[in-house]
């Protein structure tokens, strides 16, 4: 059998404690950056904000396909952060449940529609 | 031997069924509290107007039309709501964003550094994170009302 004392000890059977920490941190950077870089823009244009402008931040394929991954990591990242305000206020199992179900249907149902826009205009 | 030294012990005092009403509003949250609590509660606001968020990637970026669409709704009103109503749900999003975007930073901050997790750190981040968060989304909600 292998090791399973001091540092190797496992002390979580599926690692999904781990995984979504480290989760909800990686895109927690992505989309600090995403936001920086669209603010950025807004800021630093000469005139007011028009949909020229606006939708002009958007339009590059590069900046479409950046915006479809941050959609993706905010779908993660509300998902992680959901999951752990249901358990922790939300104690009878079936509406925990009914909740999680809700939460993914709203989220993929956003995400779909975000994603969406992003290659319509 | 157990059983003498559980004698001599207090009894610790227990603690059931908190209310929300009456026990949660005597607590004394230092300032880190408030910000771990409105991040959650940012969150969750945000997580609830989604469906809003998306809408206004949509309107603002599909058209010229949907455009002044996305511009009506706050300046004349949608769905029989008046636009001043819009305009506060948008500046909820905006203090939400905020203070989600800074409390994560330093969520992160303390992550990465040991010196970011000492008490008086804590104390002095925590109040940085919420004065500058109300102190931006206050700044963008002159803007937002037309007060600039």
């Amino acid at each position: 059998m292998s090791v399973n004392y001091g540092y190797k000890r496992i002390t979580v059977g599926a690692h999904y404690g781990v995984r979504d920490w480290l989760a909800q941190r990686i895109t927690a950077i992505l989309m600090a950056i995403f936001t920086v870089l669209v603010v950025a823009q807004v800021i630093f244009s000469k005139g007011p904000v028009g949909y020229g402008l606006w939708a002009g931040i958007f339009s590059p394929q590069w900046m479409r396909a950046l915006t479809f991954t941050v959609i993706i990591a905010l779908l993660y990242h509300v998902w992680v952060g959901m999951r752990n305000v249901f358990m922790d206020y939300i104690k009878p199992a079936t509406l925990r449940l009914f909740l999680q179900l809700f939460a993914i249907v709203w989220l993929i149902a956003c995400a779909g529609w975000g994603i969406q826009v992003l290659w319509r205009f | 031997m157990t059983e003498m030294v559980s004698a001599q012990r207090r009894k610790r005092p227990e603690f059931r069924n908190i209310n929300a009403f009456k026990d949660l509003t005597t607590y004394r949250m230092p300032p880190a509290a408030w910000v771990s609590i409105l991040h959650r509660a940012s969150g969750v606001i945000m997580f609830v107007l989604m469906p809003f968020i998306i809408w206004m990637l949509d309107s603002s970026i599909s058209s010229e039309i949907s455009f002044e669409k996305f511009k009506a709704a706050f300046n004349v009103g949608m769905l029989g709501l008046p636009g001043f109503i819009w305009k506060l749900v948008a500046l909820a999003l905006v203090w939400s964003y905020l203070h989600h975007f800074i409390a994560g930073l330093r969520h992160l901050w303390m992550d990465f550094s040991h010196s970011a997790v000492t008490k008086e750190f804590g104390k002095t981040s925590a109040l940085i994170t919420l004065t500058a968060s109300i102190a931006l989304t206050v700044v963008l909600g002159a803007k937002l009302f037309g007060l600039y």
